[in-house]
């Protein structure tokens, strides 16, 4: 299979590999997928006030799960909670020129975002009087 | 040293470029149709096509006469399968193979199916395996036909060919077994292993593409067939069709240089094949073996690496042409049905690529393979989620995983 020239730079030099405590209360987390699939994204929000200051991800998966999510960590930083909300998987798959069979990576990586963001939302209601 | 480096052998061998001189006459002043029976030209070829015949026959201990060229072994599958299921279905219309079979077989089965044939898809053990007791377990009365590969061409194991073989016979049933990957790697004896029909394709012994055989068994049984290809009644009327004279040459010689260094060969690409395994082992940790290690091809190795996905690591060892048995090297975005059969884990099958090692390999070459495979794991491994759980020392066979709905 052909990559396109972004997939092969994700792949060859991800953005923002890594963890963050997942225990802080301004993180958030998202896991999604399942080893059985063939793909799993780690994806974490670091937040500031309302606005995300970093992200960090790991993906098991193939090249076009990991530039997805390489990408969505970029396209993350600095963006406010109710930006990020806004990222939607087609524009990964334009962003990266991924085929139809690879599409499933861009939609995993949007569910990665949002689950993030969802754990990060729950913390704060719950940390709430 | 020359890049990409191929490790594929299972796939396809590059032509030899003995077997290559031997068909070139047969292109250009040697031309003749072998079946023009009235000038040179035409015996010319045929008696270049009877000495392939003999090469063939020699190198698994059949009879000139009980070998029909195909243009492969999907052909010669379809015709061994289709042919046995039309000619004996009165006798019966139930058929035995495995789960771990090539597609050329499952399909054929499947499209037998729909005729009205019934099918019994055995499952292999974890190492690819297929045992005789499962065969006698699966034979009915009306079992016409068992069919099961000698060795596989995904992890290369060996099925027990001789003891279903002899089963088989004891019991009055045809055994056809698919030789592509078996045939010039390990000894063949259809006398001695009791086969009925078996399939040969070239180009995976250093022959061209385009061209194999299939041997049929004139007696002890007599097996016949219906042909699936109608036309001049070549081939003793099994298979039809003007004869690729260069190819069956090439097929021929291809036969006979397996057989003059079978011995040799074998002990070098198992040399190879273990010191590949060697290195990697011992540099990495969680590398899972897909396979049986004891009844396995000389030249094939199948590994997982856990918590890496295989099309990732292809894509970061692409100095190294492999193939992976991972759902996103294929169109169906589901893993190899062979591992599944196994029941390795999707997420191991997910994992996994297969090393292919053959005549032209060097140590220089599989020194290098081990060096890309060590660096690329360790790399992706730290991009791993899964990898940063199992050291955090979850299990992540424990984890609720929430799967998307692709």
């Amino acid at each position: 299979m052909a990559y396109s020239n972004k997939v092969l730079d994700h792949y060859n030099n991800p953005r923002n590999v890594g963890s963050l405590d997942k225990g802080a209360q301004n993180v958030g987390t998202g896991v999604v997928g399942a080893p059985e699939c063939g793909d799993v994204m780690k994806l974490q929000i670091q937040v500031e006030g309302d606005r995300i200051v970093d992200a960090k991800f790991k993906t098991f998966g193939c090249g076009s799960a990991i530039a997805s999510s390489s990408l969505a960590t970029e396209w993350l930083k600095g963006k406010t909670i109710d930006e990020a909300m806004q990222i939607k998987n087609t524009q990964i798959v334009e962003e990266l020129a991924l085929p139809p069979v690879k599409i499933h990576c861009s939609v995993l990586a949007e569910d990665a975002i949002k689950s993030a963001i969802a754990d990060y939302k729950k913390k704060q209601g719950a940390g709430q009087p | 040293m020359k890049l990409p480096i191929y490790l594929d052998y299972q796939a396809t061998t590059p032509v030899d470029p003995r077997v290559l001189e031997a068909m070139l006459p047969y292109f250009t002043s040697q031309f003749g149709n072998a079946a023009s029976r009235s000038h040179a030209f035409g015996w010319e070829a045929e008696s270049a096509i009877e000495k392939a015949r003999e090469q063939i026959g020699a190198l698994i201990g059949a009879s000139a006469k009980e070998i029909v060229f195909t243009s492969g072994s999907t052909e010669g599958i379809n015709l061994a399968l289709k042919g046995v299921a039309e000619m004996y279905a009165e006798k019966g219309k139930h058929i035995i193979t495995s789960q771990a079979e090539h597609k050329a077989v499952l399909d054929t089965c499947k499209h037998l199916e729909k005729r009205g044939y019934e099918v019994t898809y055995l499952q292999p053990d974890k190492t690819g395996r297929v045992s005789v007791d499962a065969v006698a377990a699966a034979l009915r009365p009306d079992t016409i036909l068992v069919a099961l590969m000698w060795a596989n061409n995904e992890v290369g194991t060996l099925n027990p060919v001789r003891e279903i073989g002899e089963l088989c016979h004891a019991k009055g049933v045809l055994f056809f077994t698919d030789g592509t990957q078996a045939v010039g790697k390990v000894p063949v004896d259809v006398e001695a292993d009791h086969v009925d029909l078996l399939c040969v394709s070239a180009h995976k012994l250093y022959g061209p593409k385009g061209v194999g055989a299939l041997y049929v068994r004139r007696k002890n049984p007599r097996v016949r067939l219906v042909a699936q290809m109608d036309g001049g009644g070549h081939e003793r009327g099994m298979r039809s069709g003007t004869l690729n004279v260069p190819g069956i040459v090439g097929l021929g010689k291809a036969c006979e240089l397996a057989r003059a260094e079978l011995v040799e060969e074998s002990k070098r690409t198992t040399a190879l094949r273990d010191r590949l395994e060697r290195k990697i082992t011992a540099a990495l940790d969680f590398v899972h073996l897909n396979g049986n290690r004891e009844h396995r091809l000389p030249n094939c190795l199948n590994l997982s690496f856990a918590f890496v996905e295989g099309e990732s690591l292809i894509m970061g060892i692409n100095k190294l042409a492999v193939s992976s048995g991972s759902a996103c090297t294929s169109a169906s975005l589901e893993p190899s049905h062979v591992l599944r059969s196994m029941a390795v884990g999707d997420d191991l099958a997910h994992s996994s690529i297969r090393f292919g090692v053959g005549r032209f390999t060097t140590d220089e070459e599989v020194d290098f393979a081990a060096e890309q495979v060590i660096a690329a794991v360790k790399r992706l491994r730290e991009l791993s989620p899964l990898y940063e759980m199992a050291q955090e020392g979850i299990d992540i066979k424990t984890v609720n995983w929430q799967a998307s709905n692709h």
